[in-house]
């Protein structure tokens, strides 16, 4: 069992978690994730590592209330109880000194490149930060990523605060010499980044996110292609080179059970959102 | 009336227009009375060659002599003494290459041997009903040992590594403890309650089983090495292996651990009740042949599957899963197709798996395993429509672990190195079970575990002294 012990609602739908974990929290580097099972019915479901607090014994996970077990846990409050927390997982995102780092986040995935790009920072690199969303609203983590950022930008879709799309990255990409990216979002911000980054040959690093069971290898679920190689993102990532990314079978892969979540969301909204 | 030799006690299973819709426990287990009658079919022989086929030489015959006397006590603590979990042992060994196939009464006549296995799970369930546990005295000790991984190999070291009176902490990645006892054999040949008995027992005498810890991840293999004085490694071999063929990519495409995790460690058999959806098709294919294989084509079929078809490159005779699994997918069934290989999966245009095209085999000269060797006949590929396949073709130690532990030995296959008695080439570090073995079986793991609590418990006693 581990204990909610904080709870925060960042935007829309988006909502941070501070839990208690004290097995997991001293091992719990930036770009590791952690699985979640809230009770016995639930499943198990992934989400990456915001903070951890090795005084107080807590890690805090930032997520995004898109069907049946996001919108469970974002209905636990302060005091609630997550039947069972295993990680970190996966291997830590590759903290060195590179030099000039572009770090670019997108929406729900702005708070975890924070805890990579604070790591960076750390390690000497200059940080150049981007944070975008789909408006101004769903930006989050904006005071925190601007803390840490040498330079810092802003980018919405509908052009409601700082720039429109990710067209004026290229400015800086081909100005400013820039060592390494790292990006995490969605799919298509990743896959845009990676794709506007490869023209200038800078190395660029994602995140991917397929559906995963058990997180430690043993089922195969997570499987994805990167430069022409099967690798299991739970063990292998979830940290790959963007450049060498198969985006349409990670996308395909993520759409095989839309039919049953949208049963699961369907039958969760009858049920006010509690496991029968 | 006493009957030696005779015919065995038929067991009574569920019907298969029921089974089939459900994921209860096939066989319905012997009546007090049939049990009595099988065990006093027996003629005590005094080599008792049940015993020497036994990989943990279990006192079988004391056993059996027990149960006919009508004394299930003394025969589950005869049992209980050289096998952890009789009542899991009993469902799921290969009696008939071990203790039932070497029974004199079985002999000329296949499958008339003693019931072991049906007679051994009986007294353990009976023992359970009854609240009849095995007692012993424990002299606490002061050394800590940690055992990694919980399946079989790990219960049964665990038991033993008490008795000594050590103080015992099993290291679970899963949010369930049991291995591949809980994770993969289904509930229909293993009830999963009877799992939960046998680790409730652990915990009664004392030993402590922390779920949720990934050792290499959240806890370093080398900071349990420090805390503890000895270590077991029982990790197992759950890492899925595919053929490498073209269309392992799409949709519809599981791997045999993944289909058995998501039905039967997460419920999908349930969904929407519970939340892990699996998509398994009209259409199954599932390439493979042994315990692995049936489990995934028992399980497409209570998933609702109509068309389940095995498809395997040698012929029924070779096929390495325990007789009664086979027999029981078949009456239930499924499609045994032997003598084809798989050479790709097809899809359509969504990345959906919609074919598999296979190539005939004929069988060869015996290769090193003494089965005869699969040929493909050149020229012979068929496509045969499918919309769901599961890949049973064994599994690997999972490399999570070996990868964060440089310093331990291992064969090219990824299997733990260890010497006669268990020791691995770090002092005070143990393997054995799959880990150690790669795909084997709960009996071999369960006489591992007891192997090594004895090694762990010399090597204890070995530092104490120096
Ligand atoms: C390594 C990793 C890190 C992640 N980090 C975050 C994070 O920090 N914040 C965040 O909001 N989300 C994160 N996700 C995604 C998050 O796991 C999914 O949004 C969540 O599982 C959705 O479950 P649901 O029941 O709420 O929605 P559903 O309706 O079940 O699913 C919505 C979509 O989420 C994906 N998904 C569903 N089940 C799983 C699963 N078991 N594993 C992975 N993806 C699944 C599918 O693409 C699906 O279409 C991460 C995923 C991975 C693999
Ligand atoms: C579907 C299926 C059906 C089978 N049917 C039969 C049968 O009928 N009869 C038979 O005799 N055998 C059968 N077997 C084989 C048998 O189950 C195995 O040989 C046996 O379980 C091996 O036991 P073990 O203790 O070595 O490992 P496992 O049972 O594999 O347990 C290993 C455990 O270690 C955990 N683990 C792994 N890595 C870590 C880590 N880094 N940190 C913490 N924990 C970790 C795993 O999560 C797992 O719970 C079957 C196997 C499968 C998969
Ligand atoms: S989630 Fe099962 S192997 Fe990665």
């Amino acid at each position: 069992m581990n204990k909610i012990v904080a709870k925060q609602e960042l935007a829309t739908k988006i909502k941070l978690v501070e839990i208690y974990a004290p097995e997991s929290v001293e091992e719990a580097k930036p770009g590791q994730f952690v699985i979640l099972h809230i009770d016995e019915k639930g499943e198990r479901f992934p989400l990456t590592i915001v903070d951890a607090n090795i005084s107080k014994g807590t890690i805090s996970l930032v997520f995004n209330e898109v069907g049946k077990s996001t919108k469970q846990l974002g209905i636990l409050e302060e005091g609630d109880d997550i039947l069972n927390l295993a990680g970190p997982l996966g291997n830590p995102s590759e903290i060195e000194n590179f030099g000039r780092v572009l770090c670019i986040g997108g929406g729900v995935m702005i708070a975890p490149l924070w805890f990579v790009a604070s790591a960076l920072r750390k390690a000497g690199n200059e940080i150049i930060g981007v944070i975008g969303a789909r408006n101004k609203d769903l930006l989050i983590f904006e005071d925190e990523m601007k803390a840490i950022s040498d330079e810092f930008y802003i980018t919405t879709d509908d052009g409601s605060k700082g720039y429109t799309g990710l067209d004026f990255l290229n400015k800086i990409l081909s100005q400013k010499n820039i060592n390494r990216v790292v990006t995490m979002g969605s799919v298509v911000t990743m896959k845009a980044v990676s794709e506007m980054t490869k023209s200038y040959g800078i190395k660029t690093m994602v995140t991917l996110t397929p559906i995963m069971v058990d997180g430690t290898g043993m089922c195969g679920c997570c499987r994805v292609s990167v430069g022409g190689e099967i690798k299991y993102a739970c063990i292998d990532g979830p940290e790959f080179d963007g450049h060498a990314v198969d985006w349409n079978l990670l996308v395909s892969r993520k759409r095989i059970y839309l039919p049953e979540e949208r049963i699961s969301s369907l039958l969760n909204e009858r049920l006010g959102g509690i496991n029968p | 009336m006493i009957q030696i030799g005779g015919t065995r006690i038929p067991m009574q299973e569920q019907k298969v227009q029921e089974r089939i819709k459900n994921f209860y426990s096939v066989p319905l287990g012997y009546t007090e009375k049939e049990v009595v009658a099988e065990a006093q079919r027996c003629i005590l022989c005094k080599d008792a060659p049940c015993e020497k086929f036994c990989p943990v030489n279990m006192k079988i015959r004391d056993m059996i002599r027990k149960v006919a006397e009508r004394d299930f006590k003394q025969a589950f603590l005869i049992a209980k003494e050289d096998n952890a979990i009789p009542a899991i042992a009993g469902r799921v060994c290969p009696q008939e290459n071990q203790c039932e196939g070497v029974c004199p009464l079985g002999i000329g006549f296949t499958g008339n041997g003693i019931n072991i296995g049906k007679l051994e799970a009986f007294i353990a369930d009976w023992a359970m009903e009854n609240g009849i546990k095995e007692k012993f005295y424990v002299k606490e000790r002061a050394e800590k040992v940690a055992l990694i991984g919980s399946g079989p190999a790990s219960i049964s070291c665990a038991v033993d590594l008490r008795k000594f009176g050590y103080k015992v902490t099993i290291y679970e990645a899963l949010h369930k403890a049991g291995g591949v006892l809980q994770y993969g054999i289904p509930a229909f040949r293993l009830p999963k309650d009877i799992v939960e008995y046998e680790l409730s027992y652990l915990t009664e005498i004392g030993v402590e089983i922390k779920l949720n810890n990934v050792v290499g991840q959240n806890i370093k293999f080398q900071k349990l090495n420090q805390e503890y004085d000895a270590i077991f490694i029982g990790t197992g071999a759950g890492a899925p292996l595919f053929m490498g063929i073209e269309g392992e990519k799409l949709k519809g495409l599981y791997s045999a651990n993944e289909f058995l995790i998501r039905t039967n460690l997460m419920k999908a058999y349930k969904f929407p009740e519970y939340d892990t959806p699996i998509v398994c098709g009209n259409k199954v294919g599932v390439i493979g042949a042994g315990n692995v294989t049936m489990d995934s084509a028992r399980c497409a079929k209570r998933l609702g599957a109509k068309n389940v078809q095995i498809l395997y490159r040698r012929t029924k005779k070779e096929a390495p899963a325990r007789d009664e699994e086979i027999q029981h997918a078949l009456e239930e069934g499924i499609i045994l197709k032997e003598l084809v290989n798989p050479t790709r999966i097809l899809g359509n245009d969504m990345g959906w798996v919609n074919g598999i095209e296979l190539i005939k085999m004929k069988l060869g000269k015996p290769d090193k395993s003494g089965r005869p060797r699969p040929i493909p006949i050149q020229g012979s590929e068929f496509i045969m429509e499918v919309d769901t396949v599961v890949e049973a073709i064994g599994t690997k130690p999972n490399r999570l672990f070996l990868t964060k532990t440089p310093e331990l030995e291992t064969t090219d296959w990824g299997t733990i190195k260890v010497d006669k008695n268990l020791m691995t080439n770090i002092k005070g570090v143990t393997a054995g079970g799959d880990a150690m073995r790669g795909n084997a079986t709960v009996i071999l793991a369960l006489g591992d575990g007891r192997k090594a609590a004895k090694t762990v418990h010399k090597y204890i006693l070995m530092k104490n002294s120096t």
